[in-house]
């Protein structure tokens, strides 16, 4: 075999590792820009907080969508409701009670594609250590060298027993808690 | 002597009631330690009434602005009345002040007000942690300049009944 058709095919095998590696490497979050919050509503008055410190990681694969994985590890600790008072109120017991159950986390099992940028993500998500099968859309769209997702997930507090005891009251917080998250990440 | 109409008067003594209880309960909600149902719920309360004095005396001014004030009785010397318009102006200022630096001081931190927990109001401002603290404590001095004022009001108005014996408090009595 000529040296130059070793070399080709060598080269072409080293290129299509490298290759074959960089689609299934994660995305690298810029985690200023990426966010994830909770919106709820106390006495119907819509509140958004954020948690300051996840961990997002998002292998999107656009050539075959179905073969992404997403998932996000939150810090409930890091909740911020705007006051220290009411923050150290959520850590309770009652509530996320971190000292138990310091990460919330998401975990992508199925990723499909949709029309318009649309990805119909389904997964697990575990609060306060009780784990739900949930599905949400999430919008996938390209802002110059960033992928970004958007998408938000109605849940039900009360299935992951956040606000017990006193806090049971919907008609204080409503049960219907929505997650609004947004990744913005670069291959 | 002539008397207040009696729109006047309704609008005085509700107004009244509303700024005795919503400031009663300001007092009691931040007195609470922790956060508690009862202490979210005394602050929608507390906003809800601010909101109904600001409505209230949007209409109370406007019915003024049309209807004015009976005359002074002629006994009254001039300081007293212009020392009267001078209070009754701080009044006025206050009860139209003081639901506005709590509603901003509300939207300063984050949480939007929601009349009687069925009509969203305007969200006018962002959230605002620097805005917030500044929003608070004028929302109480402006608080404390009224129970001044209104101790004031009430001491004037003893002292026409009971020692000047002039009528000016039935002007506006129920």
């Amino acid at each position: 075999m000529p040296m130059t058709t070793a070399f080709r095919i060598g080269a072409a095998v080293a290129a299509s590792i490298v290759l074959s590696g960089m689609a299934l490497a994660a995305m690298k979050v810029d985690p200023a820009k990426s966010s994830v919050s909770a919106v709820f509503r106390q006495m119907n008055v819509p509140i958004e907080a954020k948690f300051k410190r996840f961990n997002a990681v998002v292998d999107y694969n656009a050539a075959r969508p179905e073969a992404s994985k997403a998932s996000v590890d939150i810090d409930v600790a890091s909740f911020d409701l705007g006051d220290p008072e009411y923050n150290k109120e959520v850590l309770k017991k009652d509530w996320f009670n971190a000292a138990q159950f310091p990460k919330a986390s998401f975990v992508s099992s199925a990723i499909k594609s949709g029309a318009g940028g649309r990805l119909d993500v389904s997964g697990k998500l575990t609060i306060k250590g009780r784990t739900a099968d949930v599905s949400f859309p999430m919008m996938h769209k390209k802002e110059g060298a960033n992928d970004v997702f958007d998408g938000s997930l109605p849940i039900k507090r009360l299935a992951f027993n956040i606000g017990e005891g006193e806090w049971k009251d919907t008609g204080m917080v409503a049960d219907e808690v929505v997650i609004k998250f947004r990744v913005v990440a670069t291959q | 002597m002539q008397r207040y109409t009696l729109p006047a008067i309704v609008l005085h003594w509700l107004i009244a009631l509303l700024i005795i209880g919503g400031f009663g309960l300001g007092l009691t909600m931040v007195d609470i330690p922790g956060i508690t149902p009862t202490k979210l719920k005394y602050f929608s309360w507390h906003k809800w009434i601010g909101v109904t004095v600001f409505g209230l005396a949007c209409v109370r001014l406007l019915w003024r602005l049309a209807h004015p004030a009976p005359a002074y009785p002629s006994s009254m010397p001039d300081w007293q009345r212009q020392a009267a318009n001078v209070l009754h102006g701080l009044l006025y200022v206050l009860i139209f002040a003081i639901p506005v630096s709590g509603y901003f001081y509300s939207l300063a931190a984050g949480v939007p007000v929601v009349y009687l927990g069925v009509l969203p109001l305007p969200v006018l401002i962002e959230a605002d942690n620097d805005l917030k603290p500044i929003l608070k404590d004028l929302h109480y001095w402006l608080n404390m300049t009224l129970l001044a004022a209104l101790c004031l009001h009430i001491a004037a108005a003893l002292k026409h009944q009971f020692i000047d014996r002039d009528g000016v408090l039935k002007r506006m009595l129920p």
